[in-house]
């Protein structure tokens, strides 16, 4: 979706504020947001490109005024509620009040270290991969209303396929429950006037990676 | 709700603590988390996963070609053959600074970062000026941070847009020859493996 959450190359958000000395979390809640959606995540309740799109699905304002972690917990609430494992009112009333969707697996203290493993997105390839490093490809322009992993500034623009990186799990699809639907996945680069015009800095390169079905030859 | 410089004060704060802890609550209490394993989780992110894995590895490529080799052909499994506390997943890419190279890892479209070696990313990587910027003017965010490259030096700006993680490999200082990976380990900073910093320099450490 053409949402706030897709602000490559916008201007006007100011300079870059590093913070010295930054502690792993600013307060404990953001802890406990960060561990509730690894379990969940460990539980099944929902692919973690769901919890991006319901990210990208908050209001811009709320997008933009809410920290990093909030973002995540309203998002996190919409899954738990769209997903029917608690509603609104219990959220509200902060304690359960009937069963939710049952979940196949539970994260105890002894299964942390390997819920904590990032898991693979390697899928079976369906077909072998279209491109090769070196080959020229034009990035679709598509707008689809839902997630998608091909970031606004890079769409309909010319690249060349530096890195194969093997058949993956396809978000697109993932996020809206519809499927893995295996894809293969490339870093694609640009030159930084593909993307932002003749003026634009001759040094600069820029990459994405991109799924297959974003990309046809050029 | 308020943005996290806010956090330590007023009602707002109360209102983001309540609401994550009635979640908690009513998610502990239909049986789908077990706090303890959170008390794990958060334990081990605040103590054992950082950047002190990421820059062993770096140190350790800076002193080893093979192993410098085994790292850029296939970083996830260079990485594990090291047995370090935090289990790396897949897709993990290392990408060689050289003189002719600068190579700056973003994730424009939220916050994808290489956890399992460097540990959570720090707000301003997640924030939108980073986002919306590295892309469009990588020299620029580097001015934010203090480092400025040769004009005739080829910047490289990776979009972390799906799954792939990429870890920045930086290159060694002079004056570091001879040196134990546990002493070139204390060069590398986080940001020298993001993109937006470089190494220190020998006198930095002493």
């Amino acid at each position: 979706m053409d949402g706030i959450h897709d602000m490559g190359g916008m201007d006007g958000f100011g300079k870059v504020e590093p913070e010295p000395n930054e502690p792993v979390f600013h307060a404990p809640w953001e802890g406990r947001v960060l561990a509730m959606q690894r379990a969940l995540g460990y539980a099944g309740a929902w692919p973690i490109d769901a919890s991006r799109f319901a990210q990208e699905r908050l209001p811009p304002q709320v997008y933009l005024g809410a920290s990093y972690y909030q973002r995540w917990a309203l998002a996190m609430e919409r899954n738990v509620i769209e997903r029917a494992f608690a509603g609104a009112d219990e959220l509200s009333a902060g304690r359960a009040l009937r069963p939710g969707n049952p979940l196949a697996r539970k994260l105890t203290p002894d299964l942390v270290k390997q819920g904590m493993t990032r898991g693979s997105f390697y899928r079976q390839a369906q077909a072998p991969a279209r491109f090769k490093p070196g080959d020229r490809v034009r990035t679709k322009n598509i707008h689809p209303p839902t997630h998608t992993r091909l970031p606004r500034y890079a769409r309909g623009r010319l690249g060349v396929i530096d890195l194969v990186h093997g058949c993956h799990a396809f978000p697109d699809t993932v996020a809206i429950d519809k499927g893995d639907n295996p894809q293969w996945l490339y870093t694609v680069m640009f030159e930084a006037k593909e993307l932002w015009g003749s003026d634009a800095d001759p040094t600069v390169k820029i990459s994405i990676d991109a799924f297959e079905p974003h990309l046809e030859p050029a | 709700m308020a943005r996290h410089d806010d956090h330590e004060h007023g009602s707002e704060l109360s209102e983001t603590q309540l609401r994550v802890r009635a979640l908690e609550t009513v998610l502990t209490e239909k049986g789908y988390i077990d706090p303890a394993a959170l008390d794990l989780i958060i334990e081990a992110y605040e103590t054992k996963i950082g950047p002190h894995t990421g820059a062993r590895v770096v140190a350790k490529a800076w002193r080893d070609p093979a192993f410098k080799r085994a790292l850029l052909e296939d970083g996830s499994k260079a990485v594990r053959a090291l047995g370090h506390e935090s289990r790396v997943g897949d897709h993990l890419v290392a990408v060689e600074n050289t003189p002719a190279r600068h190579n700056m890892v973003v994730c424009t479209l939220c916050s994808c970062y290489p956890w399992d070696v460097l540990g959570l990313p720090p707000v301003w990587y997640k924030s939108a000026p980073y986002r919306t910027r590295a892309v469009k003017d990588p020299r620029g965010v580097l001015a934010d941070f203090g480092v400025k490259l040769p004009g005739s030096t080829e910047i490289r700006v990776w979009d972390s847009t799906a799954e792939t993680r990429f870890l920045v490999l930086p290159m060694r200082p002079p004056g570091t020859d001879g040196w134990s990976e546990e002493r070139l380990a204390q060069l590398i900073t986080r940001d020298a493996m993001i993109g937006t910093g470089l190494p220190k320099r020998p006198e930095e450490v002493a």
